[in-house]
């Protein structure tokens, strides 16, 4: 009697995967990652093989805490393949990222929150290297929110030495990878250590541009639309514009996110199960596809990305025009 | 036998219906009720294609499906209902199609007009029109303004009708209206955070209602579409695959039971901020 109530959407099935068939390049990444570790050939793919059951088998469908402690933080800038169902002309350009469930991921576990936090970090740090090998452009993360001030301040302050340890360490491989970093949000609630070693490593990556990396800081979409409007204020005070002049170009360029080229996210992401969007990025994500995960965020890895962007490049994005407009993007968006 | 048209046995099926749903809301009513509930009614023409209807046909299924749906928060107390009906984008589609759309909105307002005593103000159901209304034309103007003024004093459900919205152009008229403010207030430059949250939210098409607690979406896409971002900071964001036109009472219940699920974490969650 009840409607089938589909929240998530259809699994994904691969077919005609016969990587012998395809040049070597264009063989998925985890199975040229198997080749690698063994000396027998790359195995024929059964039939409705998904690209979890494959990573799954090989010990990659979880991140593990150990190995992802031992991997340094570097890119393979030699490896350009995309998974397979992944098409580069239609990756999203700017994902956004709300990293929700490091607490409840140690809690499970019986660690201190910390541990949670700290695994979160390591998450980031490969799902930044994923995005950066299959081609996404801008990356944001909702690293700490307005409402985050009023939890305990242990926690607090834990998470400031978090964020001063992370950004101290990984300095040197945002310049080796070409990583330029911002950070958006109330940064003069910050410490002020905090803040400066923000301004240096935004002033030393500047010019980086093979990815950029958004780092939400004491942010809130509401905080954002707040200061655009103070600014826009304070120019019609001085005479520079009139309120009448203002639009939502105005309005664009006074947001946080004007720091880069594509402010608006093609994706957003949240792990956690929460279905909400929790204050972040409410302009810029007018048009966003949303894509929920289940899973926590220190156990979000290359399979949960991977699905959340076949999920995206699935979908139909109309922009409320007429369907036959979008025709082009339709058909190239039908079932591989 | 007939009677306006209805069937004896229709109208007994809708009694057993209407019993079966009270017993359902009674006891749904035993948890927390949202006060606002928002529906981004998507699907309307895929419907019609897909019956081999022509377009409008899927738009007055819609409409239809709409009614039924604030009868049923009607029934289950929730207060504000808003249904995203016609998005500042959508005028870009051809103009035969949006002609369509406001030929039908005239219509339905007119057909609405002429029964609104037995209908609106029996059930007390008071309508608001949210949107850059100054784009629609003339005579769509002024049906709006005739049905709003005539379902006023109404005061158990608000159905708010998105009509020529977009959040982001809310969100700049808002902006606009509070800086014409503050240059009236002569506001000291120097002085920081003028602007507050509250001088924006004064000056919303949406002020009118609180924020919603559950966004629904027909149609199997997950995505705003730029409708309530400002409001949807903290609200639930439920996704359902079916069109608008065939959602029912069973969409409204699962969504309610998963507010209710959630919401004495999301209330601690609050006390904790």
């Amino acid at each position: 009697m009840l409607f089938s109530l589909n929240f998530t959407l259809p699994p994904i099935f691969f077919t005609n995967l016969s990587p012998q068939s395809k040049p070597f390049w264009n063989v998925p990444l985890h199975w040229r990652l198997k080749a690698k570790n063994q000396t027998s050939h790359v195995p024929k793919s059964p039939l409705c093989w998904t690209a979890e059951q494959e990573l799954i088998q090989q010990g990659k469908g979880e991140n593990s805490v150990e190995e992802e402690e031992e991997k340094v933080f570097h890119l393979g800038l030699e490896d350009q393949t995309l998974p397979l169902g992944l098409r580069r002309e239609a990756m999203p350009r700017h994902v956004a990222v709300i990293m929700d469930g490091n607490r409840r991921w140690a809690r499970l576990r019986d660690l201190p929150v910390g541990s949670g936090y700290e695994a979160g970090v390591r998450s980031l740090r490969k799902i930044v290297e994923l995005c950066c090998q299959w081609g996404v452009k801008v990356l944001t993360v909702f690293a700490f929110s307005s409402e985050n001030w009023f939890r305990p301040k242990v926690e607090v302050e834990f998470l400031m030495s978090l964020f001063d340890r992370g950004m101290q360490e990984d300095t040197g491989s945002f310049l080796r990878d070409n990583i330029r970093v911002s950070v958006i949000g109330d940064l003069a609630k910050l410490p002020e250590t905090l803040q400066e070693l923000i301004i240096n490593l935004e002033e030393a990556t500047k010019s980086n541009t093979r990815f950029h990396l958004i780092v939400a800081v004491s942010y809130s979409g509401h905080y954002d639309v707040v200061q655009a409007c103070q600014r826009l204020a304070m120019k019609a005070k001085c005479g520079l514009i009139e309120p009448s002049d203002i639009n939502e170009s105005l309005v664009e360029q006074e947001l946080e996110t004007k720091c880069t080229e594509f402010p608006y996210p093609d994706l957003l992401i949240r792990t956690g199960g929460e279905f909400r969007i929790s204050n972040f990025m409410l302009w810029q994500l007018a048009y966003a596809e949303l894509f929920f995960a289940q899973s926590l965020w220190p156990d979000f890895g290359e399979v949960e990305l991977l699905k959340a962007l076949v999920a995206f490049q699935q979908r139909r994005r109309r922009y409320g025009n007429a369907p036959a407009k979008f025709k082009a993007l339709e058909v190239a968006c039908v079932e591989f | 036998m007939e009677k306006d048209g209805v069937s004896k046995s229709a109208r007994v099926l809708w009694k057993l219906s209407c019993f079966f749903r009270k017993f359902i809301v009674s006891t749904l009513s035993v948890g927390p009720i949202p006060a606002h509930v928002a529906f981004i009614m998507d699907g309307n023409r895929r419907y019609a294609k897909q019956r081999n209807l022509e377009e409008g046909e899927g738009h007055n299924a819609g409409y239809l499906a709409l009614k039924f749906m604030v009868y049923y928060c009607l029934e289950l107390g929730i207060k504000h209902v808003t249904a995203y009906a016609f998005s500042i984008d959508n005028f870009k589609r051809s103009p035969e199609g949006v002609q369509r759309i406001m030929d039908l909105m005239v219509e339905k307002i007119e057909e609405e007009l002429s029964q609104v005593d037995n209908t609106y103000s029996k059930m007390g159901i008071r309508i608001h029109f949210s949107g850059n209304l100054e784009l629609l034309s003339q005579p769509t103007k002024d049906a709006v303004k005739r049905l709003m003024a005539a379902t006023a004093k109404n005061s158990k459900v608000l159905l708010t009708i998105c009509f020529a919205y977009t959040s982001t152009n809310e969100i700049v008229h808002a902006i606009e209206q509070t800086c014409q403010e503050k240059m009236a207030d002569q506001m000291e430059l120097e002085e920081p955070n003028v602007v507050k949250l509250a001088d924006i939210e004064k000056h919303m098409y949406m002020a009118v209602a609180p924020d919603p607690d559950i966004i629904i979406r027909t149609s199997g896409e997950s995505r705003l579409s730029n409708f309530l971002l400002w409001q949807s900071a903290n609200c639930s964001l439920i996704c359902f695959s079916q069109l608008w036109p065939a959602i029912s009472f069973w969409h409204l219940l699962w969504a309610v039971l998963k507010f209710q699920r959630n919401y004495y974490y999301f209330e601690k969650k609050k006390k904790q901020i």
